[in-house]
């Protein structure tokens, strides 16, 4: 722990903006300035905190970077909004810089267009449902978001019920709106999640750790029971099995994963297996 | 006598009069503000950051929808990586040109009249034979 403690006190003492390059996989604080791989060139080791931008548009020919989450746009500069490790990727295919986001921790959602979540209906006013997601105000869904549901074919949702959706409409200026199919029309697993089971809250940063493609945890999950689960970006996840104590089971590793490390996670896999 | 006024003195008023009026409009006094393109665009969603999998999951038979749609969406969020789509028809080229085909005889029938209807005579299989050539009264030769 001592090493990230003293870059941030190297960089504070310099008080010079970082390239980005340099920095990825450490850990950023809120405030630093970073520099994008063009930019290095110009300033050189000697270099203060200002130098004219002069923006030669013939010179060089720019490529665009999208900055995620934890990251803002200041001037031709990324600043750094939330404290975590700096990540990229590389742009697959086509054009572009690669995408630069911070890898953050937090509990509290913030609703995001495109994202899949599990919500509560907490109100049915007319033709629209208000469901419960997490975020500072109920999103809105309308009973014709569903797949095959018109006017006269209304779907089959009480107040109480859990939702899968996504979000069409997710920014500060407005209540977010969220959908139960999807731009062609068809549900592709939305709508609402099937009777029994549990829901529980993690933080978002377990759920994002728990969908990435090579996750050890859901493929040793998988080999216990036959049992079903639903994540959803909002930090929350439903389970279902067959019996109660299985369920419970399976939610109490899910919740303790995050602060485990992976020999005691084997560990208690095994114990249960036996068992 | 002079009746109304000079060609000259008519262009002078007019223009005066558009100086007026141009004068009149409201402009704003900024100097020019050049667009600053920006190549950082800002993204909140992680969804371009990581690729992450599908939510809905089942394991070992559970809820055998469920596996069907994890294979189809994580399938499909690898194939679209590799470029290679085939485009798949629902209908192959033959089976169109064969109802083709048999369309325009039965459309065409409908629309036939009494006469005609000989020349629509139907085959054992009920395809339309080819339609032969009209009897037309030929004139003798002396």
């Amino acid at each position: 722990m001592a090493e990230p403690v003293s870059v941030a006190a190297e960089y504070l003492a310099g008080s010079r903006a970082r390239a980005a390059r340099t920095v990825l996989g450490q850990v950023v604080l809120p405030g630093e300035e970073l520099l994008l791989p063009e930019q290095e060139d110009a300033e050189g080791p000697g270099g203060a905190g200002e130098r004219p931008l002069s923006l030669n548009a013939g010179a060089r020919s720019r490529v665009r970077v999208v900055c995620g989450p934890g990251l803002r746009r200041c001037g031709d500069r990324l600043l750094v909004t939330k404290c975590g490790r700096l990540r990229h990727k590389e742009p697959g295919s086509g054009c572009g810089g690669g995408v630069y986001w911070v890898d953050s921790q937090q509990k509290r959602y913030v609703p995001v267009k495109g994202d899949h979540v599990i919500g509560i209906v907490t109100a049915k006013s007319g033709d629209i449902f208000k469901v419960d997601v997490g975020g500072s105000e109920p999103a809105s869904l309308s009973y014709l978001s569903f797949e095959g549901a018109t006017k006269r074919n209304r779907p089959n949702v009480q107040v109480g019920d859990l939702i899968y959706g996504q979000f069409v409409v997710a920014n500060k200026d407005m209540e977010p709106e969220m959908v139960c199919i999807d731009s062609c029309g068809r549900a592709n697993g939305m709508g609402v999640i099937g009777q029994d089971g549990l829901l529980f809250k993690v933080t978002l940063g377990l759920i994002r750790k728990l969908l990435a493609p090579d996750c050890e945890i859901i493929q040793e999950v998988g080999k216990l029971y036959p049992l079903e689960i639903v994540f959803g970006m909002n930090g929350r996840i439903w389970v279902k099995a067959k019996t109660i104590q299985q369920t419970l089971i399976l939610a109490n590793i899910l919740e303790a994963c995050e602060h485990m490390t992976s020999d005691q996670r084997k560990q208690i896999f095994s114990r249960l297996a036996e068992s | 006598m002079q009746r109304g006024l000079d060609s000259e003195t008519k262009k002078q008023l007019e223009e005066e009069e558009k100086k007026i009026i141009s004068e009149e409009h409201w402009y704003l006094d900024l100097p020019e503000l050049k667009e600053k393109e920006s190549f950082i665009i800002e993204e909140q969603s992680f969804l371009l950051c990581e690729d992450l999998l599908y939510g809905r999951m089942s394991f070992r038979g559970f809820n055998p929808e469920v596996e069907k749609l994890m294979l189809q969406m994580n399938a499909k969020h690898k194939a679209e990586e590799v470029e290679d789509e085939t485009v798949e028809l629902d209908v192959s080229d033959e089976e169109m040109a064969r109802r083709y085909e048999t369309l325009v005889g039965t459309i065409g029938k409908k629309f036939a009249r009494k006469r005609d209807h000989a020349s629509y005579e139907e085959d054992e299989n009920g395809d339309i034979k080819p339609i032969k050539a009209k009897k037309m009264f030929l004139k003798p030769q002396d």
